[in-house]
């Protein structure tokens, strides 16, 4: 039976501070962190960076026939956002790509394609955004999580689960909205209690366990005063609920429940088990149970969410995270703005741009991007294509560009050394402009530089290498 | 590689500068206009008398009819030039060619830019339809690169260093002050320098070359007809031009310390015209001062001072207006701006000047002590992926 064989979740640099809000508007905010997407970063790109960490600690050999992505604020509609996360993590063309976008319950759907059988990942991301000084603002995170399926060296299997359907209008909002808008919190929790409780009782009866058994509990929704309400409707043991990270994260939305599973299983001991509550237009439950393979894979494993809860920047101020969001237009640069990629080439290099493919030459010679002539040898056509994305660097020299146009300015730029050959120049992020410098080590992330004319220009930056595992 | 150079085969017999600046009032045509008639003034040609016309614009328009249409040049070939920064100076080096391959009897070498129009302080350059991988950053940023790469390898300090970067504007401001056609007549303070504004790196406002319009020209006919029009002809004495294969980006033996397109122009320069030793050789040189850390290293590059004592020599002051070899005894790219298809030729208008003895108040004095070979450098692209011009003119033959 297939079952959770990898995972990992991405949680960006940046924080913000509740406090800022309040400090800047005289009310609201509230206290802890709230994690924030940075200015070149979307769903789209935050799933590859999860994508990435998953795959890095799957089972040899692990590829997916099958990529399910899934949000409620996608970067591209109408074209597949998950075309663009395949191809940045190097799947084949043979496997599928497909989205289920647009409301936060679509991560069930992608969940449920990739758990039905075979090598498959599932994508789950989001960014949350409210008007400035409304509780989705301070409450809500962004965040992404991938999770793979298999069959076999599974170190998370499924044995139960439930559903509930309904429709009520409790939380809407019309495409090209940035906010979503509520009905009155009480109606939200009249109307979800009552879905969650069967469900979670279905399940049970189906099962033969009880509520209590669980080791943990993990209960998501964008409505906080019913997913609050919901440990005691269901009759779980209160130690048993998982901590939802809204003290640092804040509520990732379609992401929030998968985040929370990875943080679970990093810390879950063989045996336990795992119940997963999503409240969305209904409720979904699933009941898991880790296995013994869980110890094997924590050998592979990338960063933990809580090593990346650890490494971070929280002093974000909010007239930057407004900027970020598009929430505040700043005077740009008096320079021209960058040309919209063109997509003939973005085609023909796709490789390059989305998969960071060089070319190796016969001496081993490392071009960056991919050159069909060697500069060594000058042989033409005789090189390799070699991924570049998860290979570590140094940086030989750099800069502070204070001209360049940039949504935050300044742009870091340095010259990188990879481990084992080739060199590149690209822009830095996530990094403090202040304390770069030559011999600084750096690894590849997958950002959206700039969008244009609505086409958004996906390519790989360097920033200074991120905490692993703790 | 063959190179064999044309030494002593052609000859400058007139030149033209307009003023560089900020020119509202003045069109590219009206510039074309201006240092056009200058230079045949210069010469004490027509325009009918010239056969051919090079046209140095990296955007200013496009076709020799850019040229044709102004001056109302009656069927005659126009050739637009294009190659980055060192424009100005490829449309100078194949008008010589042509007069030195018998094609043509008198030509002409002109080259101009319109930078003001754009609406933008910096320079602005379109690219061909791309994929949206290509780094964007803006030119300071890719030469300031070289500032921490030279500090790292020889051990100097980086407030140091700044010092030198200062040295090196305050040098070239200096200069421009005593030259009517510069666009920055001021002397600069060096804590005026030092203290500007931060573009990209360690690079203030000050360490950048400006932005302005401006146009220069030069009339070339062969060596042995040189004096039936001036008794003071320039010889061309080396033209030399070499694109790099663009490797400092993929190449990590690169080490941003250098221009390994300019070590080669240079060896084939002085190949060409004989030098051994430039810096003693040389009445003066005119280089490509884009930003100060580019002239730091392109004393090395071009053999003016050993490897990693570049910035010595700057704080020593031997490339002061009065010292070992003048730098930039114009003022450079840093009182002119950077008009890109002209400075290659305004370079040239500068040996012109100096070694004929007509420079004024900044006239160097070595040219009364017997030096008189001039070198004129020009660089497009940015460090480890560039184009480099070298070209030594002397009034003398042999």
């Amino acid at each position: 039976m297939s079952g959770i064989v990898s995972y990992g979740a991405y949680i960006p640099y940046w924080r913000l501070q509740r406090s800022a809000i309040g400090a800047a508007l005289g009310s609201g905010g509230g206290r802890g962190t709230r994690s924030v997407a940075s200015y070149d970063e979307d769903t789209t790109s935050m799933a590859v960076e999860a994508g990435r960490i998953a795959l890095a600690a799957a089972p040899s050999g692990f590829v997916p026939h099958t990529l399910w992505f899934a949000t409620a604020t996608p970067a591209y509609l109408d074209k597949t956002n998950a075309t663009g996360i395949h191809a940045a993590l190097a799947l084949p063309d043979w496997a599928g790509a497909f989205d289920t976008i647009g409301s936060v319950r679509s991560q069930v759907a992608a969940m449920m394609g990739a758990a039905s059988g075979g090598p498959q990942i599932a994508l789950v991301s989001d960014i949350r955004v409210g008007l400035p000084g409304g509780g989705d603002e301070s409450n809500g995170g962004d965040a992404a999580a991938a999770i793979c399926f298999g069959d076999q060296n599974v170190i998370c299997e499924q044995f139960g689960g439930a559903f509930a359907t309904a429709e009520f209008v409790d939380r809407w909002r019309e495409p090209g909205d940035v906010a979503s808008k509520q009905w009155e919190e009480r109606f939200g929790e009249y109307a979800y209690l009552p879905l969650v409780q069967q469900a979670f009782q279905r399940a049970l009866d189906s099962t033969g366990v009880s509520a209590a058994s669980f080791d943990h509990v993990i209960i998501s929704g964008l409505h906080g005063r019913a997913a609050k309400a919901t440990a005691k409707a269901i009759g779980v043991r209160p130690e048993s609920v998982a901590d939802d990270l809204s003290a640092t994260i804040g509520n990732s939305g379609t992401a929030q429940a998968m985040v929370n599973l990875c943080d679970v299983l990093d810390r879950a001991e063989p045996g336990q088990t795992i119940a997963v509550v999503i409240l969305a237009d209904g409720a979904s439950v699933w009941f898991l149970r880790a296995t013994p393979e869980l110890a094997a894979f924590r050998a592979r494993q990338g960063a933990t969410v809580a090593a990346q809860i650890a490494s971070t920047r929280d002093d974000l101020t909010y007239a930057s995270y407004l900027t970020w969001r598009g929430l505040l237009h700043r005077e740009p640069p008096r320079r021209p703005e960058p040309d919209r990629p063109a997509a003939p080439p973005s085609l023909r290099r796709n490789q390059w741009k989305f998969g960071f493919f060089g070319s190796r030459d016969e001496t081993g010679f490392v071009h960056l991007p991919p050159s069909r002539v060697s500069f060594g040898t000058g042989e033409i056509d005789h090189m390799e294509p070699v991924r570049m994305a998860d290979v570590q660097a140094t940086i030989a020299t750099y800069t502070v560009d204070r001209l360049a146009y940039s949504l935050s300015p300044p742009v870091v730029a340095a010259v990188i050394d990879f481990d084992g050959g080739g060199r590149f120049q690209c822009e830095l992020t996530d990094v403090d402009p202040d304390r770069v410098k030559i011999g600084d080590r750096v690894e590849m992330t997958f950002r959206r530089l700039y969008t244009q004319d609505g086409v958004h220009n996906y390519f790989w930056k360097a920033r200074p290498i991120r905490g692993r595992a703790e | 590689m063959a190179s064999h150079g044309i030494r002593d085969k052609v000859a400058i017999i007139g030149m033209g500068c307009t003023n560089f600046g900020e020119h509202w009032d003045k069109s590219t045509d009206d510039m074309l206009v201006e240092s056009s008639s200058a230079a045949l003034t210069n010469a004490g040609v027509r325009l009918d008398d010239i056969d051919a016309f090079w046209l140095g614009t990296m955007g200013s328009g496009l076709s020799g009819l850019t040229l044709s249409r102004p001056l109302k040049i009656q069927h005659k070939p126009v050739t637009h030039v294009e190659n980055y920064c060192a424009t100005g100076s490829e449309a100078f080096r194949n008008a010589c060619y042509a007069v030195a391959s018998g094609a043509y009897d008198v030509v002409m070498a002109i080259g101009v830019e319109k930078l003001k129009d754009s609406g933008y302080s910096g320079l602005v350059v379109g690219a061909p339809a791309h994929d949206g991988t290509p780094l964007t950053v803006t030119a300071p940023a890719s030469f300031s690169f070289l500032a921490p790469a030279y500090a790292k390898k020889y051990g100097v300090d980086p407030v140091e260093l700044k010092e030198v970067l200062t040295r090196i504007a305050w040098k070239n401001h200096r200069n421009g002050a005593l030259n009517p056609r510069a666009q920055f007549r001021k002397e600069v303070s060096k804590e005026t320098i030092s203290c500007s504004p931060i573009v990209a790196g360690p690079l203030g406002i000050f360490d950048c070359s400006g932005v302005s319009d401006g146009s220069a020209a030069a009339i070339i006919v062969r060596a042995e007809d040189a004096h039936k029009y001036t008794d003071k002809p320039l010889y061309v004495k080396a033209l030399s031009f070499v694109a790099g294969p663009a490797d400092g980006p993929i190449d990590p033996s690169y080490d941003y310390t250098s221009f390994d397109e300019v070590v080669h122009s240079a060896v084939d320069a002085y190949k060409q015209a004989g030098i051994t030793n430039p810096r003693a050789e040389l009445a003066m040189a005119e280089v490509h001062d884009c930003f100060t850390p580019t002239e730091l290293v392109l004393m090395e590059d071009l053999g003016f001072s050993e490897r990693g004592y570049g910035w010595k020599d700057v704080l020593d002051g031997s490339f002061d207006l009065d010292g070992e070899l003048p730098v930039n005894p114009d003022g450079g790219l840093k009182s002119f701006g950077h008009p890109i298809g002209a400075s290659g030729l305004r370079m040239l208008f500068e040996c012109w000047t100096q070694l004929r003895g007509e420079a004024g108040a900044r006239q160097i004095s070595s040219v009364a002590a017997g030096k008189n070979k001039a070198l004129t450098h020009n660089l497009g692209g940015s460090p480890g992926a560039c184009v480099s011009f070298v070209s030594v003119v002397g009034t003398e033959l042999g």
